[in-house]
Formats: C-alpha cells, sequence, structure tokens
C-alpha cells in the first residue's frame, strides 16, 4: 500500500512539475493579420501603441511569455502615459494591460503544447489526478476501521505548518497571483484545457475557464479524500455531495453551456454580496439585453439574496450555504479539510473577524449602493467619489487579493476558511441572520464535556467551540458554517448539530447538567 | 479580604476558582507544580497522537487568569499546618490563607511490583508523563514493543496511543474480559474484539509478576505471573487505576482514608479546608456511588458546590444521576443511571446488539416496577438531558424504549437503529410498544 502511495505521488509530483514547466515553453510570435484584427476588434486609436508594437513585437519571435508580456505591456503603458498627459482619451487603452497581452498571447502562441494540447492535459491534469487517486485510495485501508483518523496530523509538515505546507503555500499564491494578474504568463495552461472548453462553451480557454476547471477537478479528487476519511460518518459524505454537485453542475457546467448559447454567463448559486459585480451596469446591461433568461437571472439574484438566503438560514442555519452550497465552500472543505486546524482560535481573532467580515459586508453594500445610484443617475460619481474607483478597489482588494490569494492561498497556514471567515460579506450577512433568527444550534449535550480541546482545534472557522461545551452551552455563533466537524472529532458525543424550535436555543448555564438539581434550579432563578 | 487557597490547578480546583471568582471578589491562588496553565488531563492522549498540540488542551488562554484575577502560583506544597493556616513549600517557603481546597487529584497505582519505578515504566496521568513517553516512546524504533498493565480506561488509551505511532503492544488485564467489574459482558466483549482488531496483544486474567531492566535501570520485559512468560518490551505503562495523591497531607492530622475524608459539604475535619474532586473521599458514599470518584465531571461538579458553600451558600455536594462517557478506539460509550456489570436481583436486562458487533445498547430495569435504572450504550450517541429528565422523573423502561428517537443524540443522517430495537424489545418482553416519532416539545419541554 505505501508502495502504492509513493507511486502515486510521484506521478502526482511528475505532473506538477509538467504544469509548472508548461509556462517556460512555447513561442510567440504575433503576425500583421492578428494584429489588425485586435486593432480592429478593440478599437484601437493609439497610433503610439500601434508603431510601437509593428516596431517591436510583429514578426519577432519572443521565447517567453515574460518578455512577450513585457514587451506588449510596456508599449501600451508608454502609450497610455503619452495620450494621458496630451489629454487624448480616446486613444487611451482602458484595458488591463496584462489582459489585453494575453488575448494577444493567447493567438499568438506558437509550439509544442498548443500542437498537442491532450498530451499536454494527460501529462498535467491526467498525471496528477491519477497520482493524486493512488495516493489517497489507499488510505482505504492505511486508515483502518472507519472512524476518527487524525493521527499524526501535527506530526507532519504538510499539516503543522512545516516545510511541506510553506511549499503548497507558496505555489498556491504564486497560482493565484498569476491568475489574477498575470494570465498572460500562464497562456499555455489555458491551451492544456482549450479542446474542454470548445466542447462545452464553443470557445477557447480563458485563465477563467481554466479556473473553473482545476476547481472542479482539485474538489472531485479531494472529495475521494472526504469519502474516505468520514466514511463513518453520512452527514459528511452527504455534505461533500452537495458541495460537489453545486460546484461541478452550479458553477462550472450551466454557466459554460449557457455561454454556449450566448447567453451570460451566470452561477444560479452564486448569491449577491459574495457575487459583487452582480450590480454593477456592465452585468445590468448584459442581462437586460439577453432577454427572457436575463431578466429572470436578475429576478433571481435579488430573490436569492433577500429571500431564499435569509429564509433557507432561518430553517437550517448558515450551513446550507456555506457547507452545502457555496464553491468557496466547497473548496474549503475538500482542498482545504487537511488544514482546519491551522485557523486561529484566540479572542484576538475573533474581534479581527468581526471587525473585518462586517467591514467588507459594508464595504460591498456601499460599493453597490455606489452603484445603483450611478446606474440609474448616469453621473459617474456619488460625493465626488468615482463608483468605478471604489469597484476597482473593492474587485483588486477584496476579489481578488482576499478572496483567491490569502483565502485560498493561505489555507497551509492560516487554516482554510480564511476567507469565509474573515472576508465573505455574504458569510458576514448570513451569519446576522443565523445569529438573531434561526432555529440551528450545536446541542451540547448535558455535562459529558471533557474540555478535551478536539472540537476547538478542528473548527475551521476558529470558534472556541470547547468554550461553550464545557459550560453546557449552545453553540450559537455566527461565524458557524455547520460543517459538522466538531461534532465528528467529538469523543464523548458532546455535540450535534440541530435545527429545533428556537425556544431555548440560547441556553447560558452556571451549572452544568447532573449536578445537584436544586442548585440548578437556584441560579436559574437568579 | 479573605485569601482562598487551591492546590491544584486540575478541573476541580480550576472550578472552583472560576466559580468564586464569579460569585466573589475574594483573594484566590491556585498552587500547582505540574504546569503554569490548566490543561484538560483527558486529553494527553491526543497531543501524543497528533490530533493537537499540547497548548489546545488548555482551555483557557493564558491572559484568562489575569483578567479574572486568579493568581497562579508554580510550587509544590509539601505540607499543611492546619492550625496556623500555613502552607509549606517545596522550596522552603510559607504560604497562608484563609481559606483552603485540596484538589490534588490522583496518582498512578503502584502494587509494589518488582522494577515499578524503572526507566520507562510509567502512568498516564501527568502532564510529565507525557514528556517520558515522547523520550521513551517517541517511534518503534526507539520502543520496539510496550507492555501495559491494567485494563481499564487510562490503559485502553495508552494502548490507543501507542497503536497510533505503531508500536506494537501486549496488554495485560487482570479479569478475565477487559473492564467487566464495570461493563457488563455484552459491553466488554465488544470492547475485546475492538482492542484485537487494532491488532493489540491482549492478554486476559494475567498479572504482573516483575519488570526487568538492563545495567542502566532502564526497563527490558515484564514477566507474566501465571505462565511466567517473559515479554520484552522498552516501555512500561502501569495503568491499574489511580488513587488520591494525598502523601503530602501526612503529618497534617487533616483526615484522610485512601482519600481527603469530607462530609456532604466537601469539608474536611478542619475547619476551612476542604477537599475536591479525585482526592477527595465521602465520610459515607452518595446514593449508589463511590466514596472516591476519579472522573472529570465529579471532580468538576465539587468544584461548582465548593464555590458556593465558600462564598456563603452552603451547599451539599448532591450530584444528580451518574453519567460517563469513553472512547475505546473507534467506538463511543455513554451511560446514564447504572448498569453494573452483574444485574442486581431486583434488576432485569435488555441487551441489543447491532450485527456488525460495533453497536449496543443495554438497559437496566426493576424486574417489578419496571422503572428505568439506567442505559450503556456502545456507538449510539444519547441525549444527557432525556436521561436526565426519565431518571428524575422515574419513568418506565417502556416510556425509554417508546421514546428512544427523543433520547438519540447521533449526528444528523446517521443510520438510527430504533425500529430493530424497539421490535427486539417487544419480542423479548412480549410488549407492543410502538416507537414515537421524535417531538421537539418532548425534548425541549416547550
Amino acid at each position: 500500500m505505501k508502495t502504492i502511495q509513493h507511486t502515486g505521488l510521484g506521478i502526482f509530483l511528475t505532473g506538477l512539475t509538467v504544469f509548472i514547466a508548461l509556462i517556460f515553453l512555447g513561442e510567440y510570435k504575433v503576425s500583421p493579420e492578428l494584429f489588425n484584427t485586435v486593432v480592429t476588434n478593440k478599437g484601437i486609436k493609439s497610433e503610439l501603441f500601434i508603431n510601437d508594437i509593428k516596431n517591436n513585437v510583429l514578426e519577432k519571435t519572443f521565447t517567453s511569455p515574460f518578455k512577450f508580456s513585457r514587451a506588449v505591456t510596456s508599449a501600451i503603458k508608454s502609450a497610455n502615459a503619452s495620450h494621458k498627459q496630451n489629454s487624448e482619451w480616446d486613444k487611451v487603452i482602458w484595458d488591463k494591460p496584462h489582459s489585453f497581452s494575453y488575448a494577444i498571447a493567447k493567438e499568438a502562441g506558437i509550439g509544442i503544447v498548443k500542437e498537442h494540447k491532450w498530451l499536454f492535459w494527460w501529462l498535467t491534469f491526467g498525471l496528477g489526478i491519477i497520482g493524486a487517486l493512488l495516493f489517497i485510495i489507499p488510505q482505504l485501508i492505511t486508515l483502518g476501521a472507519p472512524g476518527i483518523k487524525n493521527d499524526g496530523i501535527y506530526h507532519k509538515p504538510a499539516t503543522n505548518r512545516g516545510w511541506i505546507g510553506w511549499c503548497v503555500f507558496t505555489f498556491l499564491v504564486a497560482f493565484y497571483v498569476l491568475l489574477y494578474f498575470r494570465p498572460d504568463y500562464i497562456v499555455n495552461w489555458t491551451y492544456v484545457v482549450d479542446p474542454i472548453s470548445k466542447s462545452l462553451n464553443g470557445n477557447l480557454a480563458s485563465q477563467w475557464f481554466l479556473y473553473g476547471f482545476i476547481y472542479c477537478v482539485v474538489m472531485l479528487v479531494m472529495a475521494v479524500r472526504m469519502y474516505i476519511k468520514y466514511r463513518h460518518n453520512n452527514y459528511q459524505l452527504l455534505r461533500t455531495t452537495s458541495v460537489l454537485f453545486f460546484q461541478v453542475v452550479f458553477a462550472f457546467l450551466i454557466p459554460e453551456i449557457l455561454v454556449r448559447f450566448e447567453k451570460p454567463w451566470y452561477d444560479f448559486k452564486n448569491a449577491f454580496p459574495l457575487d459583487y459585480d452582480f450590480f454593477f451596469s456592465w452585468n445590468l446591461n448584459e442581462l437586460i439585453a439577453s432577454g427572457g433568461l436575463g431578466l429572470f437571472i436578475l429576478v433571481w439574484g435579488v430573490v436569492l439574496s433577500l429571500v431564499i438566503v435569509p429564509i433557507m438560514t432561518y430553517f437550517f442555519g448558515k450551513r446550507w450555504y456555506c457547507s452545502w452550497v457555496c464553491g468557496c465552500g466547497g473548496l474549503a472543505e475538500t482542498l482545504g479539510d487537511p488544514y482546519r486546524q491551522l485557523s486561529d482560535k484566540s479572542l484576538k481573532a475573533w474581534q479581527l473577524e468581526r471587525w473585518l467580515v462586517h467591514g467588507v459586508l459594508v464595504f460591498a453594500l456601499v460599493m453597490t449602493g455606489f452603484t445603483l445610484y450611478t446606474y440609474f443617475s448616469g453621473t459617474a460619481a456619488v460625493l465626488g467619489i468615482q463608483t468605478q474607483t471604489i469597484q476597482d478597489i473593492y474587485g483588486f482588494l477584496i476579489g481578488s487579493i482576499f478572496a483567491g490569494v490569502i483565502g485560498t492561498g493561505f489555507y497551509p497556514i492560516f487554516g482554510n476558511r480564511v476567507w469565509c471567515r474573515f472576508g465573505c460579506p455574504l458569510a458576514a450577512y448570513i451569519g446576522i441572520v443565523q445569529r438573531f433568527k434561526s432555529r440551528f444550534r450545536i446541542t451540547t449535550n448535558g455535562g459529558q464535556c471533557i474540555s478535551c480541546g478536539n472540537c476547538s482545534t478542528y473548527c475551521e472557522q476558529g470558534i472556541d467551540v470547547r468554550a461553550y461545551a464545557q459550560k453546557g452551552e449552545n453553540i450559537i455563533r455566527a461565524s458557524c458554517v455547520g460543517c459538522g466537524i466538531c461534532s465528528a472529532v467529538c469523543p464523548r458525543g458532546v455535540l450535534k448539530l440541530e435545527n429545533a424550535p428556537e425556544k431555548g436555543r440560547i441556553n447560558p448555564t452556571e451549572i452544568l447538567l447532573g449536578n445537584n438539581v436544586d442548585l440548578i434550579e437556584l441560579l436559574k432563578k437568579k | 479580604m479573605e485569601h482562598i487557597v487551591i492546590i491544584g490547578n486540575g478541573i476541580s480546583g480550576v472550578t472552583a476558582a472560576r466559580h468564586i471568582r464569579k460569585l466573589s471578589n475574594k483573594k484566590i491562588t491556585i498552587i500547582s507544580d505540574e504546569t503554569d496553565y490548566f490543561f484538560s488531563r483527558t486529553a494527553i492522549m491526543y497531543v501524543y497522537m497528533g490530533h493537537m498540540t499540547f497548548e489546545h488542551t488548555q482551555p483557557y488562554e493564558n491572559w484568562f487568569w489575569k483578567k479574572n484575577n486568579i493568581d497562579l502560583k508554580k510550587g509544590r506544597v509539601t505540607a499543611i499546618e492546619a492550625p496556623s493556616k500555613t502552607l509549606h513549600l517545596s522550596d522552603g517557603n510559607t504560604f497562608n490563607y484563609d481559606k483552603l481546597i485540596i484538589a490534588t487529584g490522583s496518582k498512578p497505582n503502584k502494587f509494589g511490583w518488582p522494577g515499578q519505578d524503572l526507566n520507562g515504566v510509567m502512568g498516564l496521568y501527568h502532564k510529565q508523563d507525557l514528556d517520558n513517553l515522547e523520550k521513551y516512546a517517541p517511534n518503534n524504533k526507539v520502543c520496539k514493543r510496550a507492555v501495559i498493565v491494567g485494563g481499564g480506561l487510562i490503559g485502553i488509551e495508552l494502548a490507543e496511543m501507542l497503536h497510533s505511532r505503531h508500536i506494537p503492544v501486549t496488554f495485560l488485564v487482570r479479569e478475565s474480559s477487559f473492564w467487566n467489574g464495570v461493563l457488563p459482558k455484552g459491553e466488554s466483549n465488544m470492547v475485546n474484539r475492538e482492542i484485537k482488531a487494532h491488532h493489540i496483544d491482549l492478554r486476559l486474567g494475567v498479572n504482573l509478576k516483575e519488570i526487568k531492566s538492563d545495567e542502566n535501570g532502564n526497563a527490558t520485559s515484564i514477566v507474566i505471573a501465571e505462565t511466567g512468560e517473559e515479554i520484552q518490551c522498552n516501555l512500561v505503562g502501569l495503568t491499574a487505576g489511580v488513587s488520591p495523591n494525598i502523601s503530602f497531607l501526612k503529618g497534617s492530622k487533616i483526615e484522610t482514608g485512601r482519600g481527603v475524608i469530607v462530609n456532604r459539604f466537601l469539608e474536611t475535619n478542619f475547619k476551612d479546608i476542604y477537599a475536591i474532586g479525585d482526592c477527595a473521599e465521602q465520610q459515607i458514599a452518595i446514593d449508589e456511588r463511590k466514596p472516591i470518584e476519579a472522573v472529570w465531571y465529579t471532580g468538576r461538579m465539587m468544584g461548582e458546590t465548593v464555590a458556593q458553600t465558600i462564598c456563603g451558600n452552603k451547599m451539599a455536594y448532591k450530584p444528580s444521576h451518574w453519567f460517563n462517557s469513553a472512547k475505546f478506539f473507534n467506538i463511543e460509550y455513554q451511560t446514564y443511571g447504572w448498569v453494573w456489570a452483574q444485574p442486581k436481583n431486583n434488576e432485569a436486562r435488555f441487551y441489543w446488539e447491532h450485527p456488525n458487533g460495533k453497536i449496543c445498547i443495554h438497559i437496566n430495569f426493576d424486574k417489578d416496577t419496571r422503572q428505568f435504572i439506567g442505559i450503556n450504550t456502545l456507538g449510539i450517541r444519547m441525549r444527557h438531558n432525556f436521561f436526565e429528565k426519565v431518571l428524575n422523573e422515574k419513568k418506565s423502561v417502556d416510556y425509554v424504549i417508546e421514546h428512544l428517537a427523543d433520547a438519540n443524540f447521533d449526528p444528523e443522517f446517521y443510520k438510527l437503529h430504533e425500529k430493530e430495537i424497539v421490535a427486539a424489545f417487544n419480542k423479548e418482553n412480549q410488549t407492543n410498544i410502538q416507537l414515537k416519532k421524535k417531538s421537539w416539545k418532548r425534548i425541549l419541554s416547550i
């Protein structure tokens, strides 16, 4: 079994190595025809830029994406600088330089990867999947009989912030930085998934298609790990299946197929304000222009956030979304599961959490207010602040850095729910509903707690579950996503996630059940 | 300001301190030389197994004590001078108190076995035992085999711990079946099977004769009394129960038996000296309980109670119905009320076991009145609140069987076995009980 696992690990690392190496393969050469098309499609009016490209890029062979990117982006920057100085606003190229460069590079790339897309798919994704499964599936036997399997978690460098954790951290952060800010470096990665993209939406793969695809693959593979690790626990099995379903079908297949039918890309489960650009004018315009389906999406999006989210939360708690439906939650519960114990349980972290997560919610709501005001009034600025600027800041700080780079990149360091706990505005919103108006609670089983701390340790949201359990108090916390792991790891059967009548849901106790009945009564009366 | 001094920073002492703080602004000092801060003794197994770090076993962050104005003093009390209310510490200093709570817990039993103090021979109770374990059994290269002597809750925990590091374990149990002084046959057998399923070399009905050592005083093997068999090992775990840790009280004139003798108010024979937790021995045992209860929960309850008395609301220690829980490898155990290993004359039993051999439920009830007396479950979680109420209201076994759905505390979506259990009960007792649907109204009494 160990041999199979080591072979699997080897295969996986080979796939990963090829994947990383892909960045450095291939060449880029822009033909005059290609460039003319770009100029026409993008409506480029800057002769400075056109000449710069003609002199320095056209018909030249670039041996790396970095050089190519530098040539294109510097042409944009210098042209823009000069146009801005001369106030030639119509000539300024407003596209993000690296996205612009990506669009050209995608077409301009030549070489082995582009010519053998499926081969490289197998050498990267194929090997990665096979290797990972060979590593994971033998755990059916190596982990022993079904039950809680946390042996050695704090002895292993992968899960105790050791060197493997830091390597994974570096890789994930680098991946997100490239994805969000340097898509023109990872054109080769997108070639690999072109055939799949074509078959789904009819187009070549963008970096976002690539991301969606990786997301699904990672979740699928790591869900197998969850199925094995928690095979004694039906709650975990069902929950994992549910997040997997919503990711693959709702966040990936349906939107891509919508695109195929020239409808707007839309993830039906992604609720505002997590879906922060839902009310952005480009989205509203696109939806309104898309006929019946667009209008349906518009109404659905509003109803989802304002009606369905709070009602479902009333009946089932925040968990119905955060750990049964949400994509961010889905990744956290699959890829992130090995890191759940690394979340900070201190009171300080809780204080920071409340400021941050509610701060982001306020930020998102204010931004949306500005956006809608701008949309309906037609003025670009509110109170002297450009709506576009606010949107850009939000998109950069929250949408990319917080949700992506920190939210996922920091899994191996700060645990798997950094984004959900500290940053997600939807989580903040649902949390408020859960805290004040919900049937959901984690019931503490009378006096059975022995304060061992497994529940707190494995709470991905950094809730000090034990602090409640050892007082015999039910756990009612805005941040609880109802993953159910505290209940699973409890060695004494103390915790149970339940939906029940609101009465008695919050039960502060002085003395735990099992002590002197008169004393308990006495303190209740106080 | 009255100065309350507590010796021992375990669950009993710390609970007492917390509740005294809630009820008063008395000066509180906790003295311990085991660790700087309170930790959960029951969790040290998870540190060795790598589920948690030691810091995770500390229920309160380090700032908690200062914020709540509870002084922590590191030191070992060597003697108590009750008349002058003075404590003598091992560093030669003295310390005064107005009221004293002795909460020094237990120490592992040693029955005078030859070699019981050798290197690599240890109990599993203190933080220091955890450190020793890391020293003598960090892995299966340093520790080729471990022998555990004594088949109780700590013994099986130690077996699970060593197993997690792939160290072969021989488990010597004096009884003919695991913990069968407490567990009835069905449960005990199930645990035997679980132990063996984890490849633990379980030896039932045997005793330790001696522990042998090399010239450096390290344990190298043990000899079994009954067979004379010698088993090579690098670690010997002595887990044959615990007894009160009170040897420092010798000469203090504080009345002791096996533990510190206390009355119902947890008072010793000296005014202003109390004893709680594992080290306290009730003059007269309460109900069916033992005079010394070395259990987490009872320690906590005594702490809750003594705090009331010290703060002017004199209160007897009067625990409600017995409950307990444990985990035997992958099998969770809970008990509410009493299910003795052997039925008493007035008792009848109902035992149901799942065909997979890992789940069972065992109910004890009165033969004539059918009053429910207690329940054991393995592999099923039960609701404490439900059984507390059932026992308070002296409900019948039939009521319990009828309301099993209310009683269940398993996580959502777990396969429930209530229908099979009810059917088996009906068949065995010629009854026609229908399982009632779970009712929140009943569960929450609303």
